[in-house]
């Protein structure tokens, strides 16, 4: 249900319905310039700092997936790793065999949505909070089921091949920009899928399954979908931290299959804003701030994420972006609809919910 | 007759598992919440047994009972504060902050306590002792009494449950939070008590695991929140007792599949949960009720 | 002991539960809109209305189970308003719910025994409740799913009094029963008034309410439209409080105060 603000429609007017309250021509080449100035970075800064941004655009493509689940579709996935994995070895695999892991990423990314589907069929029916831990199972199970495997490296590990470029500047360039593409392109997918029927079905699941229902959206497929989608996104995002490593390492401590992961990227995405785009990137620079100041100690990070993640889940629901939106109510990616009845001076609009929240008495919450 | 040993060793490991599962179960059954968090918990009771015993210098056994009450007291107070607050905000709020909890929980251990392994201190002699039946059987006595313990604590927990006036007002509270405050019991409170009894059973759980072997700060997670989950799935949501069966069959599936193969140990449970979440989710499915 | 007595009475005793202009929203939707009614000991005060009018909505203020907008509740003189709902039972104010809600995994003596643990000091125990509803004493063991829906009100009704209520609000009982169940339950009701205990119900059945109620009130769409003593009103006057007619409706503004 949306909050509707009473509006007195004149007659003799048409009513207005955009999808910002601002035109937003500027917002999309604002967005084109900041992505050409990233793409030019290579030639500007060291090594070092793109090797950062490396690791901010990972887990941006990762909180801007779990967003997608959790804001979205309401489901609390505590096993994405188990994409981003299958996304790294899915790279490594090809990459054995001689191809560039670079154009390995694609194949990466989609045999993780593919494996997403048998995974879905599993955990589908669950109710939230079992369906989080049997994701968090499942992402062991497989964990374990590709460690037997030792031509891939079993326990321990494997080198990514494929790699060994006499020119390192390039190879550093070329790690980030692969890490910028799928950053832009899982960013992208997320605003194209939230302004198409689908993202309209998910909030309409989100504010009020059971009415959904009855309107004849196919909740099952849109969920799952999503469930594949984010899989895709995690699984490029794997497939980019093995170029970054030059290896696939599966364990549950720091390897691709760690928890962490997630702890990561759920945390960005509480802090920065549960069921906004923005809020990932705000998060994700929080996270970054934080990991790089805190790195000489090195459990601390996750620490204070944690706790602060606590903290806004309770005190801030809707996390810093969303303490950002309700003040100067911004939107740089308008996804909602606004509704201007003709001629009159106030903006009155029609917005959803924010995720997984409680109806606020009063308008606009 | 290794399968002989196999299948033991497994029925008794079962036992540990359902003092893993039988907070779990209970935080499931009465709170609906989905703690998160549960095995760093029992992490925690083992190195708040490492702590006392280093402290004190006391004979591990009896650093039992403290643990165990102190835990349980923690237990109360986490209730009442942060998933209290968090249950009063939403399902999605509830494993937000108890996975939290469990990632600040892994990480305050490891900075504290690093990622070396430890062991509770426990006689060395103690783990190793077993008895033979006949010439082919090898049964060590810790796993006995550790399965002698869950029974005990199950049958206390049944016992409470059934018999007492707080556990009259959990079952109580669990069925209808609302009908029971019409009644005039303060719900937060009662689920505080069913907190503290969670953790208490956790504590005694964490300090059997880590005199079976030893523990690090990510065995919360990596062992014992991924058994106790598949113990209580395995033997059915909202039975107490199920979680014993549940556990069983789990130790069974990992003994056997170890034998086939040796590093498979920990797949031939996952494979069990697997199936059993195809087969039979009961409880577990949105829309129906728990019993 | 008070015996039941009929219509209002000023002076020394006031009343035991005076509530004042209550207004109640669920959500943005505004159920009651400044309802007002006074119990005095020992009546039988009705709400009736048609489903939706937030009938159960305002016992279940009453109740503490949800939170006014506006408006307050003062019970035995002591304001109740921003009480929880559990201290509001152990002062004396037991709701049997709608659909009676007994604790289904419990059996009839432990849903009873539930209901006595926080029980004030007052005439009804267990064994009472047993006196009173006789076939309950074979059918203590058995859990409280498997009883019919009349013996499932009877039940609830017992869980309620062994908490010795001084003031009882009773939830729609005749909802899901045969009318030959319902007056039999409502036979009770003399038993229950005897031992001290002021009734306020919410009933859908005019007719039975009109029987058994000292006074009632008639709620449309969270509006008062009609209050009295049943002998002072006549049946097309309740007719037009209970579905709504021109000149019908009387006291109760429509408020514009409150949340939108």
């Amino acid at each position: 249900m949306s909050t509707v603000a009473d509006a007195t429609v004149r007659s003799g007017g048409d009513v207005r319905v955009t999808r910002s309250r601002r035109n937003v021509a500027w917002t999309g080449i604002g967005a084109l310039i900041i992505v050409v100035i990233f793409a030019l970075l290579p030639y500007i800064v060291y090594a070092g700092t793109t090797a950062i941004l490396g690791e901010a655009f990972i887990v941006l493509t990762l909180a801007s997936m779990w967003n997608l689940l959790a804001g979205y579709a309401g489901l609390v996935s505590v096993g994405q790793q188990a994409f981003l994995g299958l996304g790294a070895y899915f790279v490594l695999i090809p990459a054995m065999h001689g191809l560039s892991p670079f154009a390995a990423l694609p194949i990466g990314a989609v045999c993780a949505g593919v494996a997403a589907v048998p995974l879905w069929w599993l955990v589908s029916r669950l109710r939230t909070g079992y369906f989080a831990i049997a994701t968090w199972v499942l992402a062991t199970a497989v964990m374990l089921f590709v460690e037997r495997f030792q031509s891939i490296g079993g326990g321990t590990g494997m080198p990514l091949p494929g790699l060994a470029w006499s020119n390192t500047a390039l190879l550093s360039a070329a790690t980030y920009w692969a890490g910028l593409a799928v950053t832009v392109l899982a960013i992208g997918a997320v605003y194209f899928l939230l302004r198409s029927r689908l993202g309209l079905v998910l909030t309409a699941i989100r504010d009020d399954e059971t009415a959904a229902r009855s309107s004849g959206a196919r909740v099952g497929l849109a969920r799952m979908l999503v469930f594949v989608v984010a899989a895709i996104g995690c699984g490029a995002a794997g497939g980019v931290l093995a170029i970054q490593q030059l290896e696939v390492v599966p364990d549950t401590s720091g390897g691709v299959f760690s928890v962490v992961w997630t702890a990561e990227m759920a945390f960005a995405v509480i802090i920065g804003g549960l069921g906004t785009i923005e809020g990932p990137i705000v998060g994700t620079i929080v996270y970054m701030v934080l990991e790089q100041t805190l790195q000489s100690y090195n459990a601390w990070y996750l620490i204070i994420l944690g706790l602060v993640a606590i903290a806004i889940t309770l005190f801030a629901r809707r996390g810093l972006w969303g303490l950002l939106d309700e003040k100067f109510n911004i939107r740089l990616f308008p996804v909602g609809y606004y509704l201007w009845a003709p001629g009159e001076a106030r903006r009155w609009r029609i917005r959803s919910r924010s995720a997984g929240g409680r109806a606020k008495a009063g308008i606009g919450s | 007759m290794a399968w002989v040993n196999a299948v033991i060793q497994g029925i008794l490991t079962g036992g540990l598992y359902a003092l893993f599962a039988c907070g779990l179960s209970l935080m499931f059954g009465v709170m609906k919440v989905v703690n998160l968090a549960h095995g760093d918990l029992a992490t925690v009771a083992g190195y708040v047994g490492i702590g006392v015993i280093a402290a004190t210098h006391m004979p591990f056994l009896w650093s039992v009972p403290i643990v165990v009450l102190v835990m349980a007291g923690l237990g109360y107070v986490l209730q009442r504060t942060l998933i209290q607050a968090a249950l009063d905000r939403g399902a999605l709020t509830t494993l937000i902050v108890t996975f939290g909890l469990s990632m600040v929980i892994e990480n305050g251990l490891l900075q504290f306590f690093t990622a070396d392994e430890r062991g509770v201190g426990v006689n060395q002699g103690i783990v190793t002792a077993s008895f033979s039946i006949g010439s082919q059987i090898t049964i060590a006595w810790l796993y006995v009494v550790i399965f002698v313990l869950a029974v005990v604590v199950l049958l206390g927990l049944q016992y409470y449950l059934s018999s007492t006036k707080y556990g009259r007002l959990i079952r109580a509270v669990a069925d209808d939070r609302e009908a029971a405050q019409l009644s005039g019991a303060d719900y937060r409170h009662v689920f505080g008590i069913a907190a503290a009894i969670a953790f208490g059973t956790v504590a005694l759980a964490g300090l059997s695991y880590g005199m079976t072997t030893v523990i690090d700060p990510t065995t919360g997670t990596d062992t014992i929140l991924l058994f106790a989950f598949a113990a209580v799935v395995i033997g059915g949501l909202g039975s107490l007792w199920g979680t014993l069966a549940g556990g069983i069959i789990l130790g069974i599936a990992q003994q056997i599949a170890a034998q086939i193969n040796i590093s498979d140990e920990l797949l031939g449970g996952y494979l069990i949960f697997l199936i059993v979440l195809i087969v039979r989710p009961q409880g577990l499915i949105a829309g129906r009720s728990q019993s | 002991m008070s015996e039941a007595v009929s219509g209002t009475r000023e002076g020394s005793d006031g009343p035991l539960l005076d509530v004042q202009d209550l207004v109640v929203h669920h959500g943005q939707l505004r159920a009651l809109s400044g309802i007002s009614l006074r119990v005095f000991p020992g009546e039988v005060y009705a709400i009736i209305g048609a489903n939706g009018a937030g009938k159960s909505t305002l016992l279940r203020t009453i109740a503490g189970l949800h939170h006014p907008t506006a408006g307050s509740i003062v019970y035995d003189g002591r304001d109740v308003t921003g009480l929880r709902p559990e201290r509001r039972a152990t002062a004396g104010i037991v709701m049997v719910p709608e659909n009676r809600r007994l604790f289904p995994s419990l059996t009839v003596e432990e849903n009873l025994k539930v209901g006595a643990t926080y029980a004030r000091s007052g005439p009804w125990t267990i064994d009472k409740v047993y006196d009173l509803f006789p076939w309950m004493t074979e059918r203590r063991g058995q859990r409280a799913v498997q009883l019919s829906g009349g013996e499932q009100q009877s039940v609830a009704i017992g869980r309620a009094l062994v908490a010795n209520p001084r003031m009882l609000l009773l939830d729609e009982l005749s909802l899901g029963l045969a009318p030959v169940i319902v007056q039999r339950i409502y036979g009770m009701l003399p038993q229950i008034l005897q031992s001290g205990v002021t009734v306020l119900l919410v009933e859908q059945d005019v007719s039975q309410a009109m029987r058994v109620a000292t006074r009632l009130q008639c709620l449309l769409e969270g509006h008062t439209t009609l209050e009295g003593k049943p002998s002072d009103v006549t049946g097309a006057q309740v007719e037009a409080a209970y579905f709504g007619a021109a000149g019908a409706v009387a006291g109760g503004q429509p408020g514009d105060g409150g949340e939108a």
